[in-house]
């Protein structure tokens, strides 16, 4: 699908839109280079890939550049980030210095012609050793949940970090006490992506109807991986609490996990906590099922995340944003997106989700009120075009320091 | 008369690397953080939840109720009325004296669970022109009624007690055209207690008695 800004004007208004031209004008003569490890697959890959060709829509010169590395520097790369997740993993000196060279080989290689140099996640991180070669501003953006991360990778990257003239988080809990700026950037669903547009009751009916499920009966959907976090388990018995009294169906949908031992576990265990109730959908859907994940979503009754520990959980807000009235437990990012009784509902327990479920199957209109309050919060605080805003302002921070700018 | 130039308001949230896990540190918090973290923390959710609920509630009283679970003190900070302080550093002092009246008759003070700690943060604001502008009262009022929310709170919220203006920018501009009661009653409106589509509403229907309605 081309990329067009002015798609986005019918879903957040020209007002919106027009702000978006007017700031980027101001970064006029500017030109914005992205790095990062990767060009396809992952979560930066996917951002950048649609950034990009918005932020060139708004007339911003930005650009994107890829370090090259090979795998022992992705397998230190690999170790790093399980340690800024708090595994406990160990860091040789050797292992240091291959990561060093790496960064100053592709240095040397990278042309940095950016005015900006705008660094993703700790793989290229090393690059900022040529900020004193440079007249240049250096911004570090942390795509990575750093709420708990081992001690000694963390002094390892602060070393780093403390060299930019700023840092981007996405949520306050990731963020540290660092001696530069810290801007707080939300990620972002993407309205017109293919998980997340309009989609007509045909296109909705077929994918009920590919998995068998009734769309005449009530039905409570969650989405996600199969992991221990999400609590697939937990579902179920919430849903067997509810089918007591209503009669429901339960569709449990997710990417493949095949190549996660874990995974096929927790697979197991949800198949077995089924059993052979036939209400119970528990679908495993391949790579690319972008389509069927959001007619599941857009026909279900109400949907779940009732997750024990997240991210930041962008899955409520792709639900929220098609006016759905969602329950999800209260961890990482989950109450960001929702306002408890306002926009949504938030839960700590199997029988909280369990109660909560049974009023909002029998009092459809206030179901119904969650959910357009819960789209009109994704509109206004959660959507690309918010994103792509807060990058500009990031980047136009990099050159004023006060609190009220007058641009 | 000098036409008037709609604005607004772009804003980038700035972590200030500061947490508290108790009342103690919230309240040390509240006293040494920058006049900008006190504007943030009492207008986030405005910001936010314009559209969905009229309530006050800012940071401190929403994590004082539902975090800390004190119920008694959360209300105590939420009742308080934005609306008579005419600078941060007043706003500020209220909040300490709260703070401090509830804690003298206080001996045990409990720390949150590790992640529910209060973060301080605050708004670094990019104030730019829109291309609207209104030469009398009778284009006020039609751009009025299509400015992004964005613009009108800053004419409205920021333009007050940020940049510390004496009234609001729509009644400094109309009491200078001379339309002093229409200025005044904008001025008396409180816009803590209502959305701002409904505040837009409430202006717009003021204006209205004015001019050629089309």
């Amino acid at each position: 699908m081309s990329v067009d800004i002015k798609n986005y004007e019918q879903i957040v208004g020209k007002d919106v839109i027009d702000e978006l031209f007017i700031i980027a004008e101001k970064l006029k003569g500017k030109s914005i280079q992205n790095i990062n490890s990767t060009a396809v697959g992952g979560g930066v890959a996917e951002i950048l890939s649609r950034m990009i060709p918005l932020l060139q829509n708004l007339g911003v010169n930005a650009s994107w550049d890829v370090i090259k590395g090979g795998d022992k520097f992705f397998n230190i790369t690999k170790k790093i980030h399980n340690g800024l997740h708090g595994v406990d993993i160990s860091f040789t000196d050797d292992e240091i210095e291959i990561f060093l060279e790496v960064n100053r080989q592709n240095a040397k290689e990278l042309n940095l012609y950016g005015d900006i140099l705008f660094i993703h996640d700790p793989q290229p991180i090393a690059l900022i050793e040529k900020k004193q070669e440079t007249e240049k501003k250096w911004l570090w953006r942390c795509h990575i949940d750093f709420s708990n991360p081992q001690e000694k990778i963390w002094l390892f990257l602060k070393n780093f970090i403390e060299q930019y003239d700023a840092s981007v988080f996405s949520a306050p809990s990731f963020a540290k006490e660092l001696n530069i700026k810290q801007i707080l950037i939300s990620p972002s669903i993407d309205p017109l992506s293919d998980k997340n547009k309009d989609l007509n009751k045909n296109e909705i009916k077929s994918v009920f109807e590919k998995f068998k499920i009734d769309m005449e009966k009530p039905i409570i959907t969650q989405i996600s991986r199969f992991d221990y976090l999400k609590d697939p388990v937990g579902v179920i018995k919430a849903y067997k609490l509810v089918k007591k009294y209503i009669d429901c169906q339960l569709v449990l949908a997710g990417g493949g996990a095949t190549d996660d031992p874990e995974g096929e576990k927790v697979l197991k265990e949800v198949k077995e906590s089924a059993a052979d109730d036939p209400d119970i959908f528990i679908l495993l859907l391949p790579p690319g099922s972008d389509f069927e994940i959001n007619a599941l979503q857009r026909g279900s009754t109400v949907i779940l995340q009732k997750s024990l520990k997240e991210g930041f959980g962008l899955t409520v807000a792709e639900a929220l944003w098609k006016a759905k009235p969602v329950i999800a437990g209260a961890v990482g990012g989950i109450p960001l997106q929702i306002a408890h009784k306002y926009s949504g509902i938030l839960t700590h327990t199997i029988e909280g989700t369990a109660y909560w479920i049974k009023q909002l199957l029998q009092s459809p209109d206030y179901a119904k009120k969650l959910g357009e309050n819960g789209r009109e919060h994704i509109k206004n605080n959660f959507l690309i075009t918010r994103h792509i805003k807060e990058y500009i302002l990031a980047f136009l921070s990099l050159y004023y320091n006060d609190d009220v700018v007058n641009l | 008369m000098e036409p008037f130039v709609f604005k607004t308001r772009l804003h980038l949230t700035i972590i200030l690397g500061k947490k508290a896990k108790n009342i103690i540190e919230l309240l040390e918090g509240i006293k040494t953080v920058p006049g900008s973290c006190i504007y943030y923390h009492t207008h986030k959710f405005l910001q936010q939840h314009h559209y969905l609920s009229p309530e006050p509630p800012n940071d401190f009283a929403f994590w004082i109720s539902n975090i800390l679970q004190e119920k008694t003190l959360g209300e105590q900070m939420a009742a308080i009325d934005i609306m008579q302080f005419k600078t941060i550093k007043e706003l500020r002092d209220k909040f300490i004296e709260i703070i401090e009246n509830y804690l003298s008759n206080k001996k045990n003070f409990n720390d949150v669970m590790p992640g529910s700690e209060f973060q301080f943060l605050k708004s670094q604001s990019f104030v730019i022109n829109t291309n609207h502008i209104a030469n009398n009262i009778q284009e006020f009022y039609e751009i009025l009624k299509k400015i992004s929310i964005d613009s009108l709170y800053f004419h409205i919220f920021e333009a007050r007690l940020r940049l510390e203006k004496p009234t609001n920018d729509f009644s400094l501009w109309l009491e200078s055209t001379g339309e002093l009661q229409i200025a005044k009653k904008i001025a008396q409106l409180d816009p803590y207690t209502q959305t701002l589509q409904d505040l837009r509403n409430k202006i717009c229907k003021l204006l209205e008695k004015k001019i050629n309605v089309s």
